[in-house]
């Protein structure tokens, strides 16, 4: 199964917009952090975790995804979130810590949430699962259209919880799908030294479920998989998991040197961005013409670029508002 | 006394009807955990649901903590009402992080647009020799921690309006209920939990104290069982001339203090008995609600009758030495009074 042309067009803008997204803000974090580093200090105060390089993923999965469908995301969420269609302004605003913010900046990056689109994200590894898992089990029982789709890391499957969850949705056969995205660092130590086995797509056998291992990071490879996944969770059958080969293009976090990474590791990396692939093959397979393709890219960065101002633009929160949302 | 129309039940018989009545007004609730099908739960308060409303509505979970519980704050994101079992209070410790980073923070971080309307029971309390890790309360973990509503019946009247409170509301509701209160088979019970309790439904507002007994001399502030070690003292104190007042708290979070600093502006001498482990907890937070408000209304310095700092050893005699009693609750008093 592959994307129709429409859904390329699709997968190509979100990528880009995604990667425009960071870039800006990657640009901005360090505003007001120089000449001395402080993570406190700045428009976008706090811990940043970007994104860049893991588009592929988001976008091969959320484009078999409706508004209605729920998914939860990670500490490094923007490609996700922009994919699963979160409004763009809102969550700029959020992550500036405005009032006009998706939660009034009670939240920021790592607790980005959209109702409208039933899209969460956290900061605890592996912590999405069960949410996801339950939005599964909601819609199994309420007998209403949608999947539970949990967006992790490697790292997490060697959560206790991520194996809880991953159980009980098997034997529940809730639809939900668990997308492993294996950049292959968590923080700075390698799937090689943290984990038994290399390819976590073998762990669904443990539940009885399909296991899926996407390589090189492919747009197309990862549609297809989840394609098939998420249509068998429609279809009643079950969940299922995928592990995604995707690359880590910037660091755990703004500021992170990096001096665990092998020399060269990066350079390598960046040779085979997915965006640039994905505009060649595209171009190649006459899906998109050259002026397509630039208006895609310039429509992307007038968003960004609008949402960003609107961030911007966007009064802080009063600071005794802190005290309320506590309960519903 | 009699009274026409008596229908007592135990606090268990009492939160099952709170349930059974719920669901069979509300589709959308639904309960989770360990042993709560079949078995009608550990402690009786699911008993007879699963043969009204089957194994999809009353669902027996693998023993999986983290996984049910984070699945019930998914659940009610997403428009369900789940009311999920941990089935002591002890095994908090596996799933922590679903309960008070998640199901706590979530409406907070969304700003308020998302909803989390989940109850989470669980049972508390020891004096009973099951050992350290089957017989704490942590009132004070739970009511410590911001974004959860914290509920702990004294009866079974309570119990009922309480679980049915805790169901209708959009936050999520820790939902306490004291094993010696219970009324299982096989445990002995306080009398005093099993009371009439209405047939029809009804709610309890949560955050609101009760004046269990009125007095004059002393207020005595409790909760769960110890409400009913304070009763008891109070009797004993009546003997010696001296008129109690008794507070159940009957919820945690919010906090009525309100009615304790009213009632201790009354007596002027305040004591707080609870079970859970003295530092940092329940019975700090009720003095300071009245020192830090108006520090002269107390005549004497307040006491707590609480457990002791240490974790609750198995052999009888040295749980019941630890565990708050009647009589320590009479002696805090007279230590009172000869300060």
């Amino acid at each position: 199964m592959a994307p129709t042309r429409d859904e390329q067009h699709w997968m190509y803008r979100n990528m880009v917009t995604s990667r425009k997204f960071e870039e800006t803000i990657a640009g901005i974090y360090f505003e007001g952090k120089t000449p001395v580093f402080s993570m406190a200090d700045g428009p976008i105060p706090g811990e940043m975790h970007l994104s860049d390089g893991q588009e592929p993923v988001a976008v091969g999965v959320c484009a078999h995804l409706n508004p209605e469908d729920v998914v939860t995301a990670t500490h490094r969420p923007h490609h996700q979130a922009i994919a699963k269609g979160v409004d763009l302004d809102k969550m700029a605003a959020e992550i500036f810590g405005k009032a006009t913010g998706l939660s009034g900046g009670r939240g920021g990056h790592m607790h980005l949430f959209d109702a409208d689109v039933n899209f969460a994200c956290s900061g605890i590894i592996a912590q999405g699962m069960g949410p996801a898992v339950g939005a599964a089990l909601s819609r199994k029982m309420q007998k209403k259209p949608g999947v539970g789709v949990a967006f992790v890391g490697e790292g997490a499957v060697n959560q206790g919880g991520w194996h809880e969850a991953m159980n009980l949705a098997a034997t529940w056969k809730l639809p939900f799908v668990c997308v492993i995205e294996d950049n292959d660092w968590g923080i700075s130590v390698s799937k090689g030294d943290s984990t038994a086995i290399s390819n976590n797509a073998d762990r669904a056998a443990a539940y009885g479920i399909p296991g899926v291992r996407v390589k090189d990071n492919d747009p197309y490879a990862i549609y297809e998989a989840a394609g098939e996944a998420i249509a068998r969770a429609r279809a009643g059958e079950g969940p299922s998991l995928i592990e995604v080969e995707t690359y880590r293009l910037a660091g755990h976090f703004m500021g992170d040197a990096e001096g665990y990474r092998p020399e060269g590791e990066k350079d390598a990396l960046f040779e085979k961005d997915p965006i640039p692939k994905m505009r060649a093959k595209m171009l190649a397979d006459g899906i998109a013409s050259e002026a397509e393709l630039e208006a895609i890219e310039a429509e992307s960065a007038a968003r960004v670029e609008a949402a960003i101002k609107f961030a911007r633009d966007s009064a802080d929160p009063a600071p005794e508002d802190a005290l309320t949302s506590v309960f519903a | 006394m009699n009274v026409p129309n008596e229908r007592k039940l135990t606090i268990a018989r009492a939160m099952a009807e709170a349930v059974q009545q719920e669901m069979q007004i509300d589709p959308s609730v639904f309960v989770m955990g360990e042993d709560i099908g079949a078995l009608g739960g550990v402690y009786g308060n699911t008993r007879g649901l699963l043969e009204e409303f089957g194994s999809e509505r009353i669902r027996d979970t693998p023993i999986s903590e983290t996984a049910f519980i984070g699945a019930a704050v998914g659940a009610a994101q997403d428009g369900m009402r789940p009311v999920v079992e941990l089935m002591f209070v002890d095994f908090f410790g596996v799933c922590f992080d679903a309960i008070y980073n998640l199901m706590a923070k979530n409406i907070y971080f969304s700003g308020g647009n998302v909803k989390v309307p989940m109850v989470l029971m669980t049972s508390t309390g020891g004096g009973y020799s099951d050992g350290g890790q089957h017989s704490q309360c942590l009132y004070g973990t739970f009511a410590h921690l911001p974004g959860m509503k914290v509920v702990c019946p004294s009866n079974a009247y309570d119990a009922k309006g309480l679980m049915t409170a805790a169901m209708r509301d959009d936050s999520p509701v820790v939902y306490m209920y004291h094993k010696s209160l219970q009324g299982m088979g096989w445990l002995a019970t306080e009398p005093g939990a099993t009371v009439h309790t209405p047939e029809e439904s009804y709610t309890l507002e949560i955050g609101k104290a009760k004046v269990a007994r009125e007095g004059s001399d002393v207020t005595i502030v409790s909760v769960g069982l110890g409400v009913h070690h304070a009763l008891k003292a109070a009797e004993q104190l009546e003997a010696d001339g001296v008129n109690a007042e008794v507070i159940d708290l009957v919820s945690l979070v919010p906090l009525d203090r309100d009615t304790i600093r009213a009632s201790v502006a009354k007596t002027g001498r305040l004591i707080v008995v609870d079970e859970d482990y003295m530092s940092y907890g329940v019975s700090g937070e009720v003095i300071a609600s009245v020192t830090e408000h108006d520090i002269s209304v107390l005549k004497a310095a307040p006491k707590r009758v609480a457990y002791p700092d240490v974790p609750i050893p198995y052999a009888r005699v040295m749980e019941q030495f630890c565990l708050p009693n009647p009589d320590k609750i009479v002696a805090a008093f007279k230590d009172m009074k000869a300060a």
